[in-house]
């Protein structure tokens, strides 16, 4: 199967996840998106370093797994906190840090 | 020992003098004012002795030069402190310390009265040694610092008695107006040194042959203009009048004998410059005689029997600088016209303070009258002086008048007829206001009042410290003239530093001389019959236009408060106007435009992470966008 494949499907996740990120409101659905933009880049990382015979892409993405693994951990306490506090998962509702 | 190092000294003992005097306290007041009419008179002293020395050698190699130290000693800017003494630095040296000498004699008696004696002492030393320091630079820049030196001296001394808001009102006045003077002639050193590299004479007199004549005018102008200053004339002229406010013996020593002269040695010195610029010359000239005039007119107004003399001491300068702006043909008339009067305008003020020194300090001349029969040695001297400088003949200022007044005429042409009527008509004013002084001071009815603490006046004759100084000038303003005239001995005397050519007037001599003593009578005949014939009254008649005017010094006054006064505050005005809406508009616009764009740029920040997020992929989008199209092109 011709690799440029996996691109166009990551490509396809990305603005999915981008396009969450932008029009939901609740905190869940757009960590999830963000979520799914991070795999994303992931599987180009992996598709490039299939293409290119070159295992730097297949190291970064376990790095981003990491990452990704530790960024829940954070982003899931907030909003666990923001729940707490609100009653209400919507990002909209989190809008004090202004002039 | 060497002449040469003698010449450092005369500038030393007044110096010293100002110094020890200044500086030593309470302690001296005893012996304040004997110490320093000592010292001047060391001054005088060696300056006879240094006389003696020039006498014995040949009239071309009468220059003195001393290197005392260098002053500024860098790469192509040499500025010396050394003397040169020649014969026009000698005449000045003499007048200055020898009327000097006379005048500390005169203040003994006159100021015994004053507690800060000892300070006016210090300060006539410190002048006398300014003065001394000018005559006998041997560069501009020295000479500039004897020219700062006296104005420091006669602002000093003008405001002596500072208690008096007008005393240091007028020597503020004097301040100011001597310093747009001193500007020209710092402008003048500038323009030197850019010329020729240097500012000591010699070299710029050798080099003034190669010079443009633009240059040399413009040189010439700022050496005019810095002689206006000093010597008060049109149009900085109008400081000399109120100057009279200082004592009477600054009024003799500085602004009648000395200083004010400086102007016409500057002129003279640079007599070199001012002969290849036809047109500054000509300049010096045209001022002299609108001076000689205007000083003359205001006189004739005044009923301060001082601000009358400083009118009249105003329009003999102007014959002086009149005589310098002649070029060579009147160098030497301008030289013994100052001399002579240096001798009778000294004697005319030291009687006028003789006078107010009986009358209880009254200064008009109105409530003066009958003074000859109570003051008969200041009468007798202030007479002579009268008759010397009216140009009475036979004395001082007949001799050197009448050469001015044949100078002019020789200067042919239309000029020439315009400067030399001008000058005989001078005479004809200054026999009129001297006859008006002499008429109402010592003749007449007495119309004495008591003054403001209601003491009657008693004239009486001064204390012979007084009285011995008036003798000697009054013999000096009777032969000085003669004597100088006598076989050209002043001409002879100074031709080797200024140069001289005969000049040939368009009418005779006897002509000339006839017309001057004819005009001279005519002023005294009109003064009589105007002052002498009928009472003087005791409150000054309304008068004509042109009286009324000559009474405000011929508007110099309300001129200057008009063009510079009000002219310097619409100036400043507009400035700060300009300031407020253009400079500052500038500012406080990018200010506000700053302010206000920030504040619809703090609108974006409105709390929404989302509203985030789409500036992030916004700008994520734009700087990818970017980077495809710069690597497309």
């Amino acid at each position: 199967m011709n690799p440029v494949n996996y691109l166009y499907l990551a490509a396809l996740l990305f603005t999915i996840g981008a396009i969450g990120v932008l029009i939901r409101r609740n905190a869940i659905i757009v960590f999830m998106c963000i979520e799914l933009m991070l795999n994303a880049c992931n599987l180009t990382f992996v598709a490039f370093s299939r293409m290119h015979g070159n295992l730097d892409g297949q190291i970064i993405a376990f790095f981003t797994m990491v990452v990704a693994a530790a960024e829940v951990v954070v982003g899931l306490a907030i909003i666990v906190s923001l729940f707490r506090t609100r009653h209400s998962a919507s990002v909209d509702d989190a809008s004090l840090m202004k002039l | 020992m060497n002449t040469e190092n003698l010449i450092a000294l005369l500038v030393a003992a007044p110096l010293l003098g100002a110094a020890v005097l200044l500086c030593g306290g309470r302690a001296l007041d005893r012996v304040g004012h004997l110490l320093g009419t000592l010292l001047a008179a060391v001054s005088f002293v060696i300056a006879v002795v240094l006389f003696s020395d020039l006498v014995g050698k040949s009239p071309h190699d009468r220059t003195l030069t001393q290197h005392l130290f260098s002053w500024v000693p860098v790469e192509g800017f040499q500025a010396d402190v050394s003397f040169q003494l020649d014969q026009l630095s000698m005449t000045f040296v003499l007048l200055i310390t020898g009327v000097g000498t006379l005048i500390h004699m005169y203040s003994i008696g006159y100021m015994e009265h004053d507690e800060r004696r000892r300070r006016f002492f210090g300060y006539l030393n410190l002048f006398l040694a300014a003065m001394l320091l000018l005559v006998l630079a041997d560069n501009y820049l020295l000479l500039y610092v004897g020219w700062e030196g006296v104005g420091l001296a006669s602002y000093l001394l003008i405001g002596f008695w500072q208690h008096k808001p007008s005393a240091a009102t007028a020597a503020k006045k004097a301040f100011l107006v001597n310093r747009v003077g001193d500007m020209g002639l710092s402008i003048a050193i500038m323009i030197m040194f850019s010329t020729f590299g240097t500012f000591a004479f010699k070299p710029v007199f050798d080099s003034v042959g190669d010079t443009s004549q633009g240059k040399l005018t413009a040189i010439g102008l700022t050496l005019l203009l810095a002689a206006c200053g000093k010597s008060a004339q049109v149009p900085l002229q109008s400081w000399l009048g109120d100057a009279m406010e200082g004592p009477t013996p600054v009024s003799a020593l500085i602004h009648a004998a000395t200083m004010v002269t400086a102007g016409v040695y500057l002129i003279v010195r640079s007599g070199v410059i001012f002969n290849g610029a036809p047109d500054a010359q000509l300049a010096t000239a045209v001022v002299g005689a609108v001076t000689l005039m205007f000083g003359a007119i205001v006189g004739c107004a005044k009923d301060d029997i001082k601000k009358a003399l400083a009118g009249s001491t105003m329009s003999q300068i102007g014959y002086m600088v009149l005589a310098a702006g002649l070029g060579p043909v009147g160098y030497v008339f301008a030289i013994m016209h100052l001399v002579t009067h240096g001798f009778f305008k000294a004697g005319l003020f030291l009687g006028a303070g003789s006078v107010m020194h009986g009358m209880n300090d009254e200064v008009d001349m109105r409530r003066y009258g009958a003074l000859r029969k109570y003051m008969p040695i200041t009468f007798a001297t202030f007479t002579l002086a009268y008759l010397a400088i009216i140009g009475f003949p036979g004395l001082s200022g007949f001799f050197s008048k009448d050469k001015i007044i044949e100078a002019a005429f020789a200067k042919g042409g239309t000029e020439g007829w315009i400067l030399g009527i001008t000058a005989v008509v001078g005479a004809a004013v200054t026999a009129f206001y001297m006859t008006r002084i002499m008429l109402m001071t010592f003749f007449g009815e007495k119309r004495w009042v008591p003054d403001e603490q209601g003491n009657e006046p008693h004239p009486h004759e001064a204390p012979s410290s007084m009285t011995i100084p008036m003798l000697v000038l009054a013999v000096g303003s009777v032969f000085a003239g003669g004597i100088f005239s006598l076989g050209d001995r002043f001409l002879k005397w100074l031709e080797p530093v200024t140069g001289h050519t005969e000049g040939h007037s368009p009418i005779s001599t006897g002509a000339i001389t006839g017309a001057t003593v004819a005009c001279m009578l005519i002023g005294m005949g009109v003064a009589w019959v105007m002052y002498g014939r009928r009472d003087v009254p005791a409150l000054a008649p309304r008068g004509s236009l042109l009286t009324r005017a000559a009474r405000r010094d011929l508007l110099q006054d309300d001129f200057n408060h008009v063009v510079l006064v009000r002219g310097g505050e619409h100036l400043t005005r507009s400035l700060v106007y300009v300031d407020h809406t253009l400079v500052d508009g500038v500012v406080n616009g990018t200010a506000a435009s700053v302010g206000g764009l920030s504040g619809r740029l703090r609108k974006l920040q409105n709390g929404y992470v989302r509203s985030y997020a789409v500036s992030m992929f916004g700008g994520a989008a734009v700087i990818i966008a970017a980077t495809l199209l710069m690597r497309a092109v």
